[in-house]
């Protein structure tokens, strides 16, 4: 996994709350066997018409929007387990996906490809929402900081302090895992 | 002060807690199938380690597998390349599989429990969320992503935090016509799809205890519907009169050891819950879904909102956007609205009793011309009971297609699919904007509810019926 650096960014704003994972990558796009590629279908239904002509008010087709934060409504990926969610929107190029709520799997999914949820307030999601599209905003994981840039207005967001380890240096729990594997061990010989 | 089931379970499989971190919690049982394994093994191969207990984990396909002519090779390229990509791999790793063709193949949460894998007290996980089906048998299930695969692969073991705990009672009796499908589906409705995040739910009360196991499994199957990590139920004598036998069950003195140690399992009186929420039994009429989420569900008889009538400014833009992705009319009842579909089948309600509860009501009647009827067994094993109870000839005589086991139109991977803009009466779990297919729109409701629309061809009151 990649360390995670400070982003100051553009963002693309999707004000649409419950975005399940269905809609983030349609299950018919799950017959992949490698982690690549998913950019290209992320929500493929709200993106393409079923000719697969590009829908022209989605915000991913809108030239004038781009950036690597993702500000969505709240309960944002609910619904399946499906990493392939979490893939999607980090093959498009998006680092960071900010919402006033997470439902739980897509939350450690996300966590666990490099890509960062934060949470956010429903008064400051909805200042995000309604920013003028040329302006920056800045997450500063170290700090767990997010603030607009224009203004100067800023949230702090929360992050289990292990996880935070992990994105700033790049590592990843199977490493860590793998590490403890005696102790595992003798968990196991404790239960006999 | 007392103990929580969930805690109870919680407690004995911590490996380990991690200062400020999450604490390492110990795996009894893997399922994995076809389409969140692949990436799974390669990563464990790029690392170049082996998988640590190749024993503990049980493979079959389900997900993304043909309901009819199995015995045929998959024609969709991609699909017939997933399914052969697990056999290999598990084949490579030592780990056992019930793939296509194997008297044991079924959907991973219908085979694990009919097995005997499936046993109180476990900690188990699958890369899918309808995992929280196993905690029917008072475990701690729930679904994983793909990189956690990887991690149980490495290590038996996954981070987690602790949930924060919620309990639901369900006391008093069902009226007619009132089966766990509507008891899960009402209280979705009432805490919304996001209302149990970050909690792991136990369902208590006198109507949860009068359930069967297959009654419990529906309810604990779609706790995930309300964003809940997973649900349970403390074990029981229907529990154990339902494992005894089972292939994988613990059999002799083992199993009067083991049935002694899950008596052991249930909340203590004086144990504390983050959440605590009474559902009248009573209240609770056959349900069904007019939404894009399962939260957004009604009694048969009732209206869609009416949005004039939403209260919150954000939940008005959700169900406007909903029914216009259904083609309703807020306000309206649903009530003999026509649809095109039947789907009874998944994870959630394709075990034999939702089969015999579907056979009971159709029995001697006919399906409508206008709908297409899909009844898709959860397991090989339950479509080798149906002919054994002769409930085949009923569906056959009702102009139902059996098809073969798989997830099928749950999630429409394989060809069976709902067309863009026709409304299908499904028993599974998710209505999501095409989840059944690009364009479909479902209508979530019971097996009784579905063979209520199969014969009428509209939104029906199975009341009227039985
Ligand atoms: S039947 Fe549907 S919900 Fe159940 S495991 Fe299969 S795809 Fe998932």
């Amino acid at each position: 996994m990649k360390a995670f650096t400070t982003i100051s960014s553009r963002i693309v704003p999707l004000p649409i709350e419950n975005v399940d994972t269905d809609q983030i990558i349609p299950a018919r796009f799950l017959k992949a066997t490698t982690k690549e590629g998913f950019g290209e279908n992320l929500f493929r239904d709200w993106r393409y018409d079923a000719s697969g002509a590009p829908v022209r008010d989605f915000i991913l087709n809108n030239p004038l929007y781009e950036g690597q934060i993702l500000v969505a409504g709240k309960n944002f990926g609910c619904g399946s387990s499906r990493e392939h969610a979490a893939w999607s929107i980090a093959d498009y190029g998006f680092k960071v996906v900010v919402s006033s709520f997470f439902a739980d799997i897509f939350r450690n999914n996300a966590l666990n490809n490099g890509l960062l949820p934060v949470v956010v307030t429903d008064a400051f999601l909805q200042k995000l929402l309604n920013l003028d599209r040329m302006d920056t905003v800045t997450v500063d994981l170290a700090a767990q900081t997010i603030t607009i840039d224009g203004t100067g207005e800023q949230e702090g967001f929360a992050i289990n302090g292990y996880k935070k380890t992990c994105l700033l240096n790049g590592y990843d729990d199977i490493d860590y895992l793998l590490s403890i594997r005696p102790e595992i061990e003798t968990y196991e010989q404790s239960r006999k | 002060m007392g103990k929580s089931l969930f805690d109870k379970i919680w407690d004995k499989h911590v490996v380990k807690s991690i200062p400020d971190g999450p604490e390492v919690l110990y795996i009894d049982c893997h399922l994995i199938h076809e389409v969140t394994s692949p990436q799974a093994f390669k990563g464990i191969e790029n690392r170049g380690v082996s998988l640590f207990r190749p024993k503990q984990i049980l493979a079959t396909a389900d997900h993304n597998v043909p309901t009819l002519n199995q015995h045929l090779p998959i024609k969709d390229e991609l699909s017939r390349k997933q399914v052969q990509m697990l056999s290999d791999n598990c084949a490579r790793h030592g780990v056992e599989l019930y793939g296509l063709g194997h008297r044991y193949q079924g959907i991973v949460h219908v085979i694990g429990p009919e097995l005997g894998v499936t046993q109180p007290g476990m900690t188990m996980v699958c890369g899918d969320s309808h995992t929280s089906t196993h905690g029917a048998f008072g475990a701690i299930a729930f679904g994983i992503g793909t990189s956690e695969v990887e991690m149980v692969f490495a290590s038996q073991c996954l981070l987690q935090s602790h949930p924060k705990l919620m309990r639901i009672s369900v006391e008093g009796e069902l009226s007619k016509g009132v089966v766990a499908k509507d008891i899960i589906l009402y209280i979705i409705a009432q805490l919304t799809s996001g209302g149990a995040t970050g909690y792991f739910v136990e369902f208590a009360g006198s109507a949860i205890r009068a359930l069967s196991m297959e009654a419990r499994m529906t309810i604990c199957n779609m706790s995930i519907e309300m964003g809940a990590r997973g649900g349970m139920i403390a074990p029981d004598e229907t529990t154990f009169a339902y494992m005894k036998g089972r292939p994988f069950a613990p059999q002799g003195t083992e199993w009067d050891r083991k049935v002694a140690e899950w008596k052991e399992l249930y909340s203590d009186g004086d144990a504390i819950f983050d959440e605590e929420i009474f559902i009248d039994a009573a209240a609770i009429e056959p349900m069904i879904t007019y939404g894009t989420n399962p939260g957004l569900g009604i009694g048969v008889t009732g209206s869609v909102p009416a949005l004039d009538k939403v209260p919150d400014e954000n939940e008005k833009k959700v169900i406007a956007k909903a029914l216009q992705y259904m083609g309703l009319e807020a306000g309206k009842p649903l009530l003999d609205m026509p649809v095109q579909h039947v789907f009874i089948g998944s994870c959630t309600n394709s075990r034999i009793e939702d089969l015999r509860m579907v056979a009971g009501v159709i029995k001697g009647r006919h399906k409508h011309d206008g709908v297409n009827v899909m009844i898709v067994p959860g397991s090989q094993q339950v479509a080798a009971q149906i002919v054994e109870e002769g409930l085949d000839k009923v569906f056959e005589a009702a102009g139902f297609v059996i098809r073969q086991a798989g997830c099928s139109a749950c999630l429409g991977m394989n060809e069976d699919k709902v067309p863009a803009g026709e409304y299908c009466v499904s028993t599974s779990n998710r209505n999501f904007e095409g989840r059944q297919g690009a364009g479909a729109r479902t209508l979530l409701a019971s097996p009784l509810t579905a063979a209520a629309a199969a014969l009428t061809g509209k939104v029906t009151d199975v009341r009227e019926l039985i």
